[in-house]
C-alpha cells in the first residue's frame, strides 16, 4: 500500500462542505469514474456489458441508470461508469478485464472535480448557471452543459439532489460560481 | 419642500413616506412614485437641460421612452448616469443630480448656445470641424464632450453584480397591460408554461394610469386580480422589472430584470440586475403603444408633455404638473386627460383640437380648428400661444400643456430580425407587419388594437391561436366588460412654419433641421437619421422618430409609409454594459486551470503566469534572489547539472484506443506511426490541412491498441477537436475511440543527468529503469511509492536525461513533495515556465512561438518527416510549390557576439547596410532566452535559406526597442546536438 495522501480538488485534505440558504453543497471524492465506449460495430455488446454492470438498461442518451454502481450517457455508444472509490480504485481495468475487447475503457476518477447540490427548489439556483431547462428535471437525467465558461455534467439523481462534475483543475472556479448561485437564489 | 402639486388618489402608498434629494434639495415623496412623479408633486418640472442648446427641459413622458428627464442617479461609485427620472423607482434616501448643466440646473452658463443656435444647425460638426484634421481629437472633441453631452461616469469600479440566468417557456408574453394579462392569463389556464415580463414595477400597463373600469371595477385592481392570479398558478412566471430587450434567433429572447434597482443597495448576495435569456417556443409581443407629440415652436419647455403622461401622473401617482393646465390634441383621446384632470380638480385652461369636429368637454373650454403656435416661459411653462380658426391668435395662461398627436404601437421587437413594418392608414401609424420573428405573434396596442376592449379581446384570442398551434386545447376566454371607443384621429404633425420646434428632444433636432438635411440631399431615413442625430441616443427616438418621418414626407412631397423607419435593433432601452458582463469581469472574468503542484507552489513562493487559463509556475525564487534571471538561471543550470522537477500536466493528453488506433495516428500525424514497438514512444508532428504545421508532441504506445497522445497546453483542446472531427467525420469507419485525460493525471517533468538516480528512489523497484531496461522514448505503466498506479516516459524537453512520470491527479501534491525529498541528496531543484523555455530553447525544440500558424514541416527543418510511404493529413498540400522555394524561412539558432548583447523575440533580420523594411526582410526570432550555459542571449528564428547559412553573421534590428546589431547563425542545437546526453 503506497504512502501518499490525496489532495481534494479544491486542494484540501477532507471534502468541503457549505451551507446556504437551506442548500448544502459538498465536494464528492469518494467515487471512481471510468469511461466506456463501444468498439466499432460492439455497440450492442457494450450496451450489454454496461447493463450488467448496473443490473439495469444502458443509460439512453441524457439519461442516468443504476445504483451504487451507476452509468450516465456521454455521447453515442459511450458512458460514464459511477462506482465507490474503496471497492473500485482499479475501474477502468476491472472494466477492461471483463469486456474481451468490445469496449474502449479509460480512467476518467480524477479528470473531474464533483459538487453536489442539495436541498429544495434547486432550478433556483440552477437557472443561474446553465441554459438546461432545469425546472424540467424529474431525476434520472445527466446532461452535458456549459457552467461559467466550464464544460459540465448536470446529473439530476433526484429533484432535491443534483451532481455537478466539472474539470477537476477548474474546480476552485466552479465552486465559486456555485456559491454564488447559492447566495443570488437564496 | 412641499408636495404643492400633490392631488388624491393614484396607486401611490401613502403611509409610507420616502424622503429623497434632488440637486441637494430635500423632498418627500411616497413609495410606489418614480423620481419624475415625486419631482412634480413637490413642483419641480425642470429636470435637466438639453444636449446641444442647454434648454431647460422636464419630462416629456412617464415611461422608458423619456427623452429629457435624465439624471444622474445615486452617489459615488454606484452613481449612473443619463437614469431616466420617469422609471426610477423611489426609494428612502435616493440621490439625484441634474446634469450636463453648470454651475446650476436653475443657471447654466452653456445655455448661451441656445442664443447660438443658427451656428449650430444639422451637421455642423461636418461642416465646422473640418480643418485641421489633427485638432479633432486635441481639440475639438473634448471641448464639444464638455459642452454638450449627458451625464458623467463616476470613473469608480461599479461595487454591485450582475448575474445571468437562462429560463424556458412555452409562451412568452412581453407587456403586462390588458393584451398581455388577457394573453398570460388564457395560456396559463391552458396549462402552458408561461413568462410574462414587463418593464414596469407594476403589472397592468396603461391600466394603472386609466380611469376606465374593466370588469364593473377599477382597471387597476381587475389587473392586480390578475397578476396574483397569474403569479399564484405554478406554471407561470410573472416578472415585473423586467425589460424584454431583444428579440434573437431560434426563439430566444434578451430580458434584463432590474433585481435591486428599488433598493439603495442590493441585499447580501444579490444582483444588482439580471440578464436572462429566454427559450421562448412562441413569444406574444403586448408592449403597448407610445403617444406621439406635435412638433410646435418652443414645444419642449418644462411642464409640455404627453397627454397620456400628464394624466398617468395624475392618475396613478397622485402628481399634477401643474395646477393650471392646457391640452393640444388631434384625437379623442386628449380629451381624456382633461376629463381626468378636471375630475381630480385641475384646473384645464382650454382644450385645443386641431379638428373641426371636436367633441366637446364639461367643465372646459374646447376651441376646435385650432392649434398651438408658440410658448412662454423661461425654466417651465407659463402661457400658449393659440391660433384659433378665425385666423386670430389667444395667449392662454398655464403651467402644462398635455400633447396629442396619436398613439404609435410598439412595434420594435417585431422588427429585430430585419422586419419592417406596414403603414395602417386608418390609424396613421406603423403596425407590425411583413416577416416578424418566428414564433411572434402581437396583441393589443402593439398590433394597433387601441381601446381597452380590443386590447383584452386580441390578448386572448392571439393567445388561444398560439396555444392550438402548440397543440394545446384551449378553453373560451372569460373576457371582462371594458371601454371599446374607436380610435377617432385627423393628422396633425406639424404646425405649418414651425422652426424652432422639436421634433427629437434628446438630440436637440428641429423641425429646421429635418428640412436642411433633405435639402443637403440627404433624403434617404437613414441618412436622416445619421446627418441630423434624430433617433440616436438613449431614447432611441422612440417619441421622435415618427415627427421626423412625417416632415421628411412634407417636404418630399412623399407618403409616410414611402419614407419608411430606419432599422429598430436591440436593446430596446439602455442597457448597462456590467449585465452583459455578468459575473466575468476582474478576477472571475475566466475560469482558472490549478496544476495539481499548485498548492505545493504557492508554498514556495512562486509568481504564476497565465497559460491559457492555467496558472504554471514561472519560477522558484531562493532566498537571496532579487531579480527574476537569477533563479530562472539557477534552475536552468540545476537541471543540466544534476536534476529539476517540472509541473507539465498541463500539456494536453488524448487517451487512444481502438483496432485502427494507430492507422489513426498514421493520417493525424504526418511521420509514420503504424510501426511504433508497445512500450515505446515517438515525436509527431501534425499539419492543418493546408500542409501548415498544426501541433507537434509525442504519442506513448501502451499497447497494441492504446496510445496517449501529447499535445502543447495552448493546442490541447484544439487538437483533441481536430481528432474527434477527424475520427467523426473524415474516417467513420476506424475503430477508434478518444477521450481527453488531460486532468486524470499528474504529470512531472524529472530532467537532469541525476533524474534515473531520483527516480529509481520513487519508482517501485520491480521496474527496471536502467538504460537498457527502460531506454531513450520507453514508456509504460509502473507503480511508485508502494504501489500506486503511474505512467513512466522516457522523453526529453530539455535535451538531458529526462523522464516524465505520471500518477491520479490527487496525489500529484504528495508526488512533487515526494519528488523533492528524496531528491535532496542531489540538490534537486524545481524550475518553472521560463527555465523550462530557456532548456528548451537550447535544444532547439519548437513550440507555440515557432508554431505560429504560418510554418511549415520544411521550414522546421522537418520536411523529411512529412512521410510520402503513406497518406496523412496536409502532406499533400505541404507540398506546394509556394511553400518550398529555395529561399524559405528556416529554423535557425541565433546567438550574441558579446554577453551583453540582447536577442529579443520579435526582432527582425535584415539585409546588411538596407533600410529597416518589408522589402529587406530576412526573418525573424521567434524565440529568445539569455543561455546560462552558454553565457550570452540566444535565440530561435526563421531566416531565408537558414540552413546554408551556419556561422554567417546577420543584422538584428528591433526599431521598437532601438536595437540594430549583428549576431552568429548557429545550428538551433545550442547543447548537445548529438543527443548523447539524453540517451544516456
Amino acid at each position: 500500500m503506497h504512502d501518499l495522501a490525496p489532495l481534494t480538488p479544491l486542494g484540501a485534505a477532507k471534502p468541503r462542505t457549505d451551507t446556504i440558504g437551506d442548500w448544502t453543497l459538498t465536494e464528492v471524492t469518494d467515487r471512481a469514474l471510468a469511461s466506456v465506449a463501444a468498439r466499432l460495430g460492439r455497440e450492442e455488446e457494450a450496451a450489454r456489458i454496461v447493463a450488467d454492470l448496473l443490473g439495469a438498461e444502458a443509460p439512453a442518451p441524457s439519461r442516468l441508470s443504476g445504483g451504487e454502481i451507476a452509468a450516465f450517457w456521454s455521447g453515442p455508444d459511450q458512458w460514464m461508469i459511477e462506482a465507490p472509490l474503496k471497492t473500485h480504485e482499479a475501474l477502468a481495468a476491472q472494466l477492461s478485464a471483463r469486456a474481451g475487447g468490445a469496449i474502449s475503457v479509460t480512467e476518467q476518477t480524477d479528470a473531474w472535480c464533483r459538487f453536489d447540490l442539495t436541498g429544495p427548489d434547486l432550478p433556483r439556483v440552477l437557472e443561474r448557471l446553465c441554459p438546461v431547462d432545469v425546472h424540467r428535471l424529474v431525476g434520472g437525467e445527466a446532461i452535458r452543459t456549459t457552467m461559467e465558461h466550464m464544460g459540465c455534467f448536470l446529473i439530476c439523481r433526484t429533484p432535491v439532489h443534483v451532481s455537478i462534475l466539472g474539470p477537476r483543475s477548474s474546480a476552485g472556479s466552479l465552486h465559486h460560481a456555485l456559491e454564488t448561485a447559492m447566495r443570488a437564489a437564496k | 419642500m412641499t408636495e404643492v402639486n400633490r392631488v388624491d388618489g393614484g396607486l401611490i402608498d401613502r403611509t409610507r413616506p420616502m424622503r429623497f434629494r434632488f440637486d441637494g434639495k430635500e423632498m418627500t415623496g411616497y413609495q410606489g412614485d418614480t423620481l419624475a412623479s415625486a419631482l412634480l408633486a413637490n413642483g419641480v418640472r425642470l429636470m435637466g437641460r438639453s444636449f446641444k442648446y442647454h434648454r431647460p427641459r422636464g419630462p416629456l413622458t412617464a415611461g422608458s421612452e423619456e427623452p429629457n428627464a435624465l439624471v444622474e442617479l445615486r452617489e459615488g461609485a454606484r452613481k449612473e448616469p443619463n437614469t431616466r427620472a420617469t422609471t426610477a423607482e423611489l426609494f428612502d434616501g435616493l440621490v439625484a443630480q441634474s446634469q450636463n448643466r453648470w454651475p446650476s440646473l436653475a443657471f447654466d452658463a452653456l445655455a448661451i448656445n441656445d442664443g447660438l443656435a443658427p451656428l449650430f444647425a444639422a451637421g455642423f460638426y461636418y461642416k465646422t470641424f473640418m480643418w485641421p484634421a489633427s485638432f479633432w481629437e486635441k481639440l475639438y472633441e473634448p471641448i464639444i464632450r464638455r459642452a454638450a453631452g449627458l451625464g458623467s461616469l463616476s470613473l469608480k469600479d461599479d461595487p454591485d453584480e450582475y448575474d445571468k440566468g437562462f429560463l424556458h417557456c412555452d409562451v412568452l408574453v412581453i407587456g403586462g397591460g390588458p393584451a398581455g394579462l388577457a394573453a398570460a392569463l388564457r395560456a396559463g389556464e391552458a396549462g402552458a408554461r408561461v413568462i410574462l415580463a414587463d418593464e414596469d414595477f407594476v403589472i397592468g400597463g396603461r391600466l394603472n394610469a386609466e380611469t376606465y373600469e374593466v370588469g364593473g371595477g377599477a382597471g387597476h385592481a381587475w389587473a392586480a386580480e390578475a397578476a396574483g392570479k397569474l403569479a399564484a398558478m405554478p406554471n407561470v412566471r410573472v416578472m415585473p422589472r423586467t425589460t424584454i430587450l431583444g428579440a434573437f434567433d431560434h426563439g430566444v429572447y434578451g430580458a434584463l430584470e432590474r433585481v435591486s434597482d428599488h433598493l439603495p443597495v442590493p441585499p447580501d448576495g444579490k444582483p444588482r440586475q439580471m440578464l436572462w435569456r429566454i427559450y421562448a417556443q412562441r413569444s406574444i409581443l403586448a408592449a403597448g403603444a407610445t403617444e406621439r407629440p406635435v412638433v410646435f415652436d418652443n414645444n419642449d419647455r418644462p411642464g409640455i408633455m404627453l397627454a397620456s403622461a400628464m394624466r398617468a401622473y395624475v392618475n396613478r401617482w397622485g402628481a399634477a404638473p401643474a395646477r393650471r393646465v392646457a391640452v393640444f390634441t388631434n384625437n379623442d383621446d386628449g380629451h381624456r386627460t382633461a376629463a381626468d384632470l378636471a375630475a381630480r380638480g385641475v384646473t384645464v385652461a382650454a382644450v385645443i383640437d386641431t379638428r373641426e369636429n371636436a367633441p366637446s368637454g364639461t367643465g372646459y373650454e374646447v376651441i376646435s380648428g385650432a392649434y398651438v403656435t408658440d410658448t412662454a416661459g423661461r425654466r417651465g411653462l407659463s402661457s400658449i400661444e393659440v391660433r384659433t380658426p378665425d385666423g386670430g391668435s389667444r395667449r392662454i395662461e398655464c403651467g402644462a400643456l398635455g400633447v396629442s398627436g396619436g398613439w404609435n404601437p410598439n412595434v420594435h421587437l417585431t422588427c429585430h430580425q430585419r422586419g419592417r413594418p406596414t403603414w395602417d392608414e386608418s390609424l396613421h401609424a406603423f403596425v407590425p407587419g411583413g416577416t416578424l420573428p418566428p414564433g411572434m405573434s402581437v396583441a393589443g396596442a402593439a398590433s394597433g388594437a387601441f381601446s381597452t376592449h380590443a386590447a383584452l379581446r386580441s390578448g386572448a384570442e392571439i393567445a388561444g391561436t398560439v396555444l392550438e398551434g402548440l397543440g394545446r386545447r384551449v378553453p373560451a376566454p372569460d373576457l371582462p366588460e371594458a371601454e371599446d371607443a374607436p380610435v377617432n384621429i385627423a393628422p396633425f404633425w406639424v404646425v405649418e412654419g414651425a422652426n424652432r420646434a422639436w421634433v427629437d428632444q434628446q438630440n436637440d433636432v428641429t423641425a429646421k433641421d429635418v428640412r436642411l438635411a433633405h435639402q443637403e440631399n440627404f433624403v434617404s431615413v437613414e441618412h436622416l437619421k445619421r446627418y441630423t442625430t434624430l433617433g440616436m441616443a438613449t431614447d432611441q427616438g422612440k417619441t421622435s422618430n415618427m415627427a421626423g418621418l412625417a416632415i421628411m414626407a412634407q417636404v418630399a412631397g412623399k407618403n409616410i409609409a414611402d419614407v419608411g423607419t430606419t432599422m429598430f435593433r436591440p436593446p430596446y432601452t439602455p442597457t448597462a454594459i456590467g449585465a452583459f458582463a455578468g459575473r466575468s469581469r476582474g478576477k472571475d472574468f475566466r475560469p482558472v486551470r490549478k496544476t495539481p503542484s499548485h498548492k505545493w507552489a504557492e508554498e514556495q513562493g512562486a509568481p504564476f503566469v497565465e497559460v491559457g487559463m492555467w496558472l504554471r509556475a514561472q519560477y522558484f525564487p531562493q532566498p537571496g534572489e532579487t531579480q527574476w534571471r537569477q533563479s530562472v538561471d539557477r534552475e536552468a543550470l540545476a537541471v543540466r547539472n544534476s536534476v529539476g522537477i517540472c509541473d507539465v500536466t498541463t500539456l494536453g493528453k488524448v487517451d487512444v484506443q481502438g483496432a485502427d488506433a494507430a492507422e489513426f495516428l498514421n493520417r493525424i500525424y504526418a511521420n509514420g506511426f503504424a510501426k511504433l514497438a508497445v512500450g515505446k514512444t515517438r515525436y509527431g508532428l501534425m499539419l492543418r490541412e493546408d500542409g501548415i504545421a498544426m501541433d507537434d508532441g509525442t504519442a506513448a504506445r501502451l499497447a497494441e491498441d492504446h496510445f496517449v497522445v501529447t499535445t502543447t497546453t495552448a493546442n490541447a483542446v484544439p487538437v483533441y477537436r481536430h481528432m474527434e472531427f477527424v475520427r467523426q467525420c473524415l474516417y467513420p469507419d476506424m475503430d477508434v475511440q478518444l477521450i481527453s485525460t488531460t486532468e486524470a493525471w499528474a504529470q512531472f517533468a524529472v530532467a537532469g543527468p541525476n533524474s534515473r538516480k531520483l527516480l529509481q528512489k520513487i519508482v517501485d523497484p520491480d521496474f527496471d529503469l536502467s538504460n537498457e531496461g527502460f531506454p531513450f522514448m520507453a514508456c509504460g505503466e509502473v507503480t511508485v511509492c508502494g504501489g500506486l498506479r503511474a505512467r513512466l516516459f522516457r522523453i526529453s524537453f530539455s535535451g538531458e536525461l529526462a523522464f516524465e512520470i505520471a500518477v491520479p491527479t490527487r496525489y500529484g501534491d504528495a508526488l512533487v513533495r515526494r519528488l523533492m525529498q528524496a531528491g535532496e541528496e542531489f540538490g534537486a531543484v524545481p524550475y518553472g515556465t521560463e527555465a523550462l523555455g530557456v532548456l528548451r530553447i537550447e535544444k532547439g525544440h519548437a513550440a507555440g512561438s515557432e508554431l505560429n500558424g504560418t510554418i511549415t514541416a520544411h521550414n522546421l527543418g522537418m520536411g523529411k518527416m512529412v512521410s510520402k510511404k503513406k497518406d496523412s493529413i496536409g502532406s499533400t498540400l505541404s507540398e506546394r510549390e509556394g511553400l518550398n522555394t529555395p529561399d524559405a524561412l528556416k529554423l535557425v539558432g541565433l546567438k550574441a557576439l558579446d554577453a551583453g548583447s540582447p536577442v529579443p523575440a520579435g526582432a527582425h533580420l535584415m539585409t546588411r547596410g538596407s533600410a529597416v523594411d518589408a522589402a529587406h526582410d530576412q526573418g525573424y526570432v521567434t524565440s529568445a532566452c539569455y543561455s546560462p550555459n552558454l553565457g550570452c542571449h540566444i535565440g530561435l528564428a526563421f531566416l531565408k535559406s537558414g540552413d546554408e547559412r551556419t556561422g554567417e553573421r546577420v543584422r538584428l534590428v528591433s526599431p521598437l526597442t532601438g536595437i540594430d546589431h549583428e549576431v552568429e547563425v548557429v545550428s538551433p542545437h545550442f547543447v548537445d546536438p548529438e543527443g548523447g546526453r539524453l540517451r544516456a
